[in-house]
């Protein structure tokens, strides 16, 4: 187990360093200048200078990644004070310190992500343990349909239209807004709600044919036959044997599924007008905001990585084979 | 065969399977009998239908695409049709049964000795701990060592031979009457092979079982059966016991399977000789005797005959076949001996 962490650490670290590399040499490969932005209008080449010294962008790219990634490791000096590690640097835009902006904004991404999983994960785990269990019957068949219809919703067709239908039109559901968690649970609640079933239609629908899929191959294992040869009831074959035999390759896709769900959680964001860092990461862009950019993909990927890493340690748990190779 | 009614009576059975292209019959008219302490073997080619048979006893078939028809009783109780609930205190309890590979058979998920205790406590109401006192007695029965640690084991840790081995303990921990080994051995090399036929045999004297083995494998046969069952397209062709169907064969198919088998102690220039053809479609088959295409001796009979009229199956000792017993008796001494020599 140490060695596997030890192992995928490692990996994780080349990874991150990759991806900043890549984002901040894409960035200056877009012909525009952050300091002309916000430099203003009447900008004189002098007064130019001046903005592009203090925003840091005078030096060459490579000197100015390096600074950079020495600042995440080590800390870096800015001329109004010390910036300790892991320093991400200040925003082009509002001058407050990268990491706060996105430690203010990850509350929301989070719970929008996680409470989305939970709702396919259960949704559509059961209803694809349903549809396995009376397969062959118009329950199954029906189930399967709707999952096909479903699984092409996309956010931001589901979005205004469930917009439009439950809350202006109705008033079924909440005004989708964000409300701390540790404020006020309940309004939390309500006003996630909606964004949370919008996320997760597409992953409900495909969880619900992968769960009947996989169970149905494995109700034809010979280990499930020896179950049920050894005269175990069908709850018990199905649930102790077949699902057992799931969990594998279900949680193999959820580990891959990690990177759409960030990315989903980050167009309802938009679509919803939540302060997240979906709305983060579109707005540095179109403003030119170099180190929030960075700071906002690093993260993603950093959360990435982590629960992949995460996922794998728990075919550990679900696989004996695993845990003892 | 005695006329009281016999411990396990096949009668007539038939498993036909609705597929897209037609009705696949895979057991097609099946009759046998197992007694007490007895060992059946049914020997026959992949396909013919022994183990859809032998799965169908315990109602293990798949109950959405199967439709079977004709009676199997287990001491007197009917069991086709029967409710599953039935069944479920059946099986691994009166009637258990083994299969073929070990390594997929058991699941990786759980310690053989939770695998071996579950039918215990199901069927016996054992408690957790009685039942894995169970799990390392019947470990210890069936040969392996130091039972006491290694039923905390997962599958995976056992070899092939020694997963076989915890097979048979969960199929005998109940001390079934009826067993069914579907291919043993089949997945294990030989000399583990030797050691678990003798040890089904040892169990069976100890527990009084009547066993049903199901191979392809004559020499198999030859080792453990009392009675012989050969099987060819979804029927039972020739039966007798062991020294009947191995000492004096009847049926052209039975003859093709021991010429085709390998002995230690034949001559090695000599080769062996295959059945020609391979087996019938059993999605339409002929109405005539199905081994008629690839059999030798159909000009002895009458083409005719044999592509029109399927051969009966006589009660007790005989084979399904229109050679006369006269015919059977010239072509074996005379065409078949000599080559198995």
């Amino acid at each position: 187990m140490l060695r596997f962490l030890l192992r995928r650490s490692l990996g994780a670290i080349a990874i991150l360093l990759i991806i900043s590399a890549v984002t901040f040499f894409l960035f200056y490969a877009i012909p525009r200048n952050p300091a002309l932005l916000a430099c203003g209008k009447t900008c004189t080449p002098d007064q130019l200078a001046i903005v592009e010294r203090n925003l840091g962008i005078d030096k060459p790219v490579p000197v100015q990644y390096w600074e950079y990634m020495v600042g995440i490791f080590a800390g870096r000096d800015y001329p109004v004070g010390h910036c300790p590690a892991p320093c991400l640097g200040y925003s082009f835009t509002d001058n407050r310190p990268v990491l706060e902006t996105i430690l203010d904004r990850v509350p929301t991404t989070f719970s929008l992500a996680v409470g989305g999983a939970v709702v396919f994960l259960v949704v559509g785990l059961s209803m694809g343990m349903l549809a396995a269990w009376r397969r062959g019957t118009l329950l199954d068949k029906s189930l399967s349909s709707a999952s096909l219809v479903l699984g092409s919703m996309q956010i931001y067709f589901l979005g205004p239209l469930a917009l439009a239908l439950l809350v202006y039109n109705n008033q079924i559901l909440s005004q989708p807004e964000y409300v701390p968690l540790t404020e006020d649970p309940l309004g939390w609640f309500n006003g996630l709600l909606l964004p949370w079933l919008v996320l997760s239609t597409i992953f409900t629908a495909n969880y619900t044919r992968m769960a009947r899929s996989t169970l149905i191959e494995q109700l034809r294992e010979d280990h499930v036959r020896t179950a049920r040869a050894k005269g175990m009831s069908r709850p018990t074959v199905f649930f102790r044997y077949a699902w057992r035999g799931s969990l594998i390759p279900i949680v193999t896709i959820f580990g891959i599924d990690l990177g759409s769900l960030f990315g989903g959680a980050m167009i309802t964001e938009f679509t919803f007008n939540l302060p997240g860092l979906g709305r983060l990461a579109v707005d540095s862009v179109t403003k030119s905001n170099l180190p929030m950019l960075m700071g906002v993909m690093l993260f993603a990927a950093l959360v990435i990585v982590l629960f992949n890493i995460l996922v794998d340690a728990c075919y550990a748990l679900i696989d004996p084979r695993v845990r003892l190779a | 065969m005695t006329t009281t009614s016999p411990f396990l009576s096949v009668a007539d059975l038939r498993v036909h399977f609705a597929t897209e292209d037609g009705v696949v019959k895979a057991v097609d008219g099946l009759s046998f009998a197992v007694e007490r302490g007895r060992t059946l073997g049914i020997v026959g080619e992949s396909g013919s239908g022994k183990s859809v048979a032998t799965q169908t006893i315990l109602g293990l078939h798949s109950r959405e695409t199967a439709t079977v028809s004709g009676h199997i009783t287990l001491e007197g109780q009917e069991l086709t049709g029967a409710p599953e609930r039935t069944l479920e205190r059946l099986r691994g309890n009166t009637a258990a049964m083994i299969f073929q590979d070990p390594l997929t058979a058991l699941s990786p998920y759980y310690t053989v000795g939770r695998q071996i205790a579950e039918p215990y406590r199901k069927h016996r109401g054992a408690s957790r701990r009685e039942a894995r006192e169970r799990a390392i007695e019947m470990l210890g029965k069936v040969g392996i060592p130091q039972p006491a640690q290694r039923v905390d084991d997962y599958p995976h840790q056992f070899s092939g031979g020694m997963r076989q081995r915890v097979m048979i303990a969960m199929a005998l921990v109940c001390d079934p009457d009826l067993l069914i080994a579907d291919e043993p051995t089949t997945a294990l090399d030989v000399t583990v092979q030797a050691q678990i036929l003798d040890l089904l045999m040892e169990l069976q004297d100890e527990f009084g079982s009547a066993i049903i083995m199901i191979t392809h494998d004559l020499g198999v046969i030859a080792s453990v059966a009392d009675d012989v069952l050969v099987m060819y397209a979804g029927r039972a062709v020739e039966r007798g016991t062991v020294h009947e169907v191995l000492g004096a064969p009847q049926h052209p198919y039975t003859w093709g399977l021991l010429t085709s088998m390998p002995r230690l102690t034949a001559d090695v220039e000599k080769e062996l000789v295959p059945i020609a053809g391979s087996p019938p479609s059993l999605l339409s088959p002929p109405p005539g005797c199905p081994f008629e295409p690839r059999c030798a001796f159909v000009d002895e009979v009458g083409r005719g005959r044999c592509v029109g009229q399927r051969p009966a199956l006589p009660e007790g000792r005989g084979a399904a076949c229109h050679l006369t017993d006269d015919q059977r008796r010239t072509f074996y001494a005379e065409r078949i001996r000599p080559r198995l020599a």
